[in-house]
């Protein structure tokens, strides 16, 4: 076995065991946080299936996004729905048979990979643009940006310009989901698109990347409108009772 | 302070000002002296240990709010909000952007309790607690009217106010309380309601007013203090009994009361609906507060409970009362078990009066006449606390219908401002959430800016002539800063102004 795949197979490894254990670490940290108020931003559902839907809403439309922004709703829309596809599109390098409706999308996702491209250039100009954007943007802001512009632009390089041996790559990815190490192909587009998808499985759960889980924990969105009727008391504020 | 206000040109639009940093850098409210800060329990000085004290409250609280550790994680600096704070578009001060205003504290969180922030801070923006940024703390957080504005806009519900208040209850434990806020703390807490009045003088008061409504409509209509056996405890904010416009609602009050038979009285124990606890995020001090009214209702032993005219009251009293003081139904432990047998279940407790005025109309139990009012024509601000924090009625958004059927039914000439300004997108009045003190005036005037250019609006095209308002602080910051901008105070005042007007006695 060859350096380069030792390599990649044990950053792969590392990545992703990081991703998961970060993110179930920080699910488990939400989780066991208490809301003691009921805060739900009002108008507010009042029931649970009423909040499903207000997030299900958020998740697939933006619909917060959409009534403040329009261009960053624009942009960041285009982006999110673009990156869904094409991670979609991705699942046939990990699927064998590939499922049948991965299949259908084929085509979508080559081209959704051009949504999120300029979502992110669009989502880039706004900082440096907009001045109060300017204003609120850390590096690490732009840095994410960049990272994930060179991750779509190596990926539509590698589908649309200078293919990749495809056949070798899902060889790779089956070896290690199997735990049989399969040799990594050594294109150097190819190398430097999954050394960067690696960095953003690393730092997804000690970032700004956690707004993804955290849109489900946030007591404005998930809270039911209704105070009068059911009482709600967190353990710590429960404790406050006894003494009276 | 207010005569060297720069009173902001009111344009026809609301427009995004280009930012300029520092511009309200020198806002600084009057802080708390040592009296009070003891009676709440904090210091009342800067302490020597104030960074590992600040970390450790800090800490504290990110274990016991949810919202505040998901909020200062979440953010993806977008900047949807940026444009979305009264403060900000009435100052241009960069700091007064919601998503700025949280950083102040994010940077610090990161710091000290993020991988990112140890080891790589200036990648991610992240500081360690200094002097300097205690005191934009200070600064920018009593430039926050907890309105919750932003919260509607941001993409994932992020509640500004639930920073500021965080970080304003970390300044009380360092020692940097304000002074407007912890006093009121001090009074409701000492006397019964934030304007310190005694038992003896609300007496006095209530007694004046009978004299006056008989003088005025030749029925005898009463102010009830302290009567054991009533249906209703009515709780409303002190000012009602001291302050022009207010006391007009609280007559307002009387007579549907009146009118409809309900018997009903005020207590001098819970003499006041408002509850300052909410503006410094202390869960014990609101509920120490709030829990006045639960002693006086199971003293008095009445029925129903009834919250006057006041907008973070009836954030409150909507949806914490249950959660604090067991006023409310669901509860099945003893404590909220003692007080709900005692309440009458065909009612929501607690009860908005504009919910309970609206009801009495459409039942037919009380009879108006809205050509009462034709001398005005009236629009209506939503409150931000009563629209983004709280509900009337049983369906969703009956806090923008309830109050506007009830205006519709009292007065025939109504017209609503921008709708990008009311309902969920309504501006705070610029005095909300402790900013409503004279060392904040500047940054109250140009808070107002964005209510009073929609205003403006329905001035110049409807030629409206009564701003119609359901909260205290509106009232009172409306009636000190609408005359900056050229607009006679008398045409602020409260729903049950104009209910009082219409209402027929006999």
């Amino acid at each position: 076995m060859s350096t380069l795949t030792i390599i990649y197979a044990t950053v792969f490894y590392a990545a992703t065991a990081l991703l998961l254990l970060g993110l179930g670490y920080k699910v488990y940290d939400y989780s066991r946080t208490p809301a003691p108020l009921k805060i739900p931003t009002t108008p507010a559902p009042t029931t649970r299936a009423g909040v499903v839907y207000r997030l299900a809403k958020e998740t697939v439309v933006f619909e917060s996004l959409f009534k403040s922004n329009k261009w960053i709703w624009l942009f960041g829309w285009l982006f999110h729905a673009g990156l869904f596809l094409v991670l979609a599109r991705h699942l046939r390098y990990f699927t064998q048979p590939v499922w049948f409706w991965v299949d259908i999308i084929q085509p979508f996702g080559k081209y959704a990979s051009l949504m999120m491209v300029v979502g992110l250039a669009g989502l880039l100009a706004r900082r440096f643009v907009v001045d109060r954007v300017r204003y609120i943007s850390t590096p690490s802001d732009y840095l994410m940006l960049v990272l994930l512009l060179f991750i779509g632009l190596t990926g539509m390089l590698m589908t649309f310009v200078a293919h990749t041996d495809i056949v070798a790559l899902k060889a790779f990815f089956m070896g290690l989901m199997y735990f049989d190490v399969q040799p990594v192909p050594a294109d150097p587009i190819l190398l430097a698109h999954l050394s960067a998808v690696a960095l953003l499985m690393v730092i997804f759960p000690v970032s700004k990347l956690l707004h993804a889980p955290g849109l489900y924990f946030s007591p404005t969105r998930n809270q039911v409108d209704d105070p009068r009727e059911h009482r709600h008391v967190a353990a710590w504020a429960a404790r406050l009772e006894e003494t009276r | 302070m207010a005569a060297d206000v720069e009173i902001p040109e009111v344009k026809d639009f609301i427009e995004i000002p280009k930012i300029k940093p520092g511009a309200m850098a020198h806002a600084k409210s009057f802080p708390a002296g040592k009296d009070v800060q003891e009676f709440l329990g904090y210091p009342y000085e800067l302490v020597d240990d104030w960074e590992a004290r600040a970390v450790e409250k800090m800490g504290d609280l990110l274990g016991k709010y949810r919202s505040l550790k998901v909020f200062l994680d979440a953010c993806v600096h977008c900047g949807a909000c940026t444009d979305k704070c009264h403060y900000f578009l009435g100052t241009a001060d960069p700091k007064n952007m919601p998503v700025a205003r949280q950083d102040l504290m994010r940077q610090v969180y990161r710091r000290y309790f993020t991988p990112t922030g140890k080891l790589f801070p200036k990648l991610v923006g992240a500081k360690a607690l200094t002097r300097e940024i205690l005191d934009d703390w200070y600064s920018y957080y009593h430039q926050c009217s907890e309105c919750r504005r932003c919260s509607v806009f941001c993409p994932y519900g992020i509640d500004t106010a639930e920073i500021t208040m965080a970080g304003r209850e970390i300044l009380n434990h360092v020692g940097m309380g304000q002074k407007y806020s912890n006093e009121i703390l001090a009074k409701v807490q000492r006397i019964g309601n934030n304007l310190g009045l005694p038992g003896p003088a609300l007496e006095d008061t209530l007694a004046g007013l009978e004299e006056d409504i008989e003088a005025d409509t030749g029925v005898p209509v009463k102010l009830p203090l302290d009567v054991k056996g009533a249906e209703v405890l009515l709780v409303t904010p002190s000012a009602d009994f001291f302050s022009e416009p207010h006391v007009e609602s609280l007559i307002g009050y009387a007579k549907v009361f009146h009118a409809a038979g309900i018997s009903w009285t005020l207590s001098s124990h819970a003499s006041e609906a408002g509850n300052f606890g909410l503006f410094n995020g202390n869960y014990e001090t609101m509920r120490k507060v709030a829990m006045r009214i639960r002693d006086a209702a199971l003293d008095l032993g009445v029925k129903r409970i009834v919250v006057g005219e006041c907008g973070h009251a009836w954030r409150v009293a909507y949806s914490f009362w249950n959660t604090l003081t067991g006023i409310g139904y669901g509860g099945d432990d003893p404590f909220s078990i003692e007080l709900q047998k005692q309440l009458d279940h065909n009612y929501p407790q607690p009860q908005h009066i504009c919910e309970l005025t609206n009801d009495l109309i459409k039942a037919g139990r009380i009879k108006v006449d809205p050509s009462a009012n034709d001398d005005l024509v009236i629009t209506f601000h939503d409150s931000c606390n009563v629209a983004r924090a709280s509900r009337m009625g049983t369906e969703p958004g009956g806090q923008f219908t309830i109050p506007r059927e009830l205006i519709r039914a009292v007065a025939n000439n109504y017209h609503d401002m921008d709708p990008d300004t009311i309902f969920e997108s309504t501006f705070c009045c610029g005095g909300g959430g402790g900013l409503l003190t004279d060392d904040l005036m500047d940054v109250r005037i140009k808070g107002a800016l964005p209510r009073v250019t929609a205003l403006t609006a329905v001035v110049k095209e409807h030629q409206v002539n009564f701003l119609a308002l359901i909260c205290a602080i509106c009232k009172a910051q409306f009636t000190k800063v609408l005359p900056k901008y050229g607009f006679d105070m008398s045409m602020v005042g409260g729903i049950h102004q104009l209910v009082s007007k219409a209402i027929k006695l006999d």
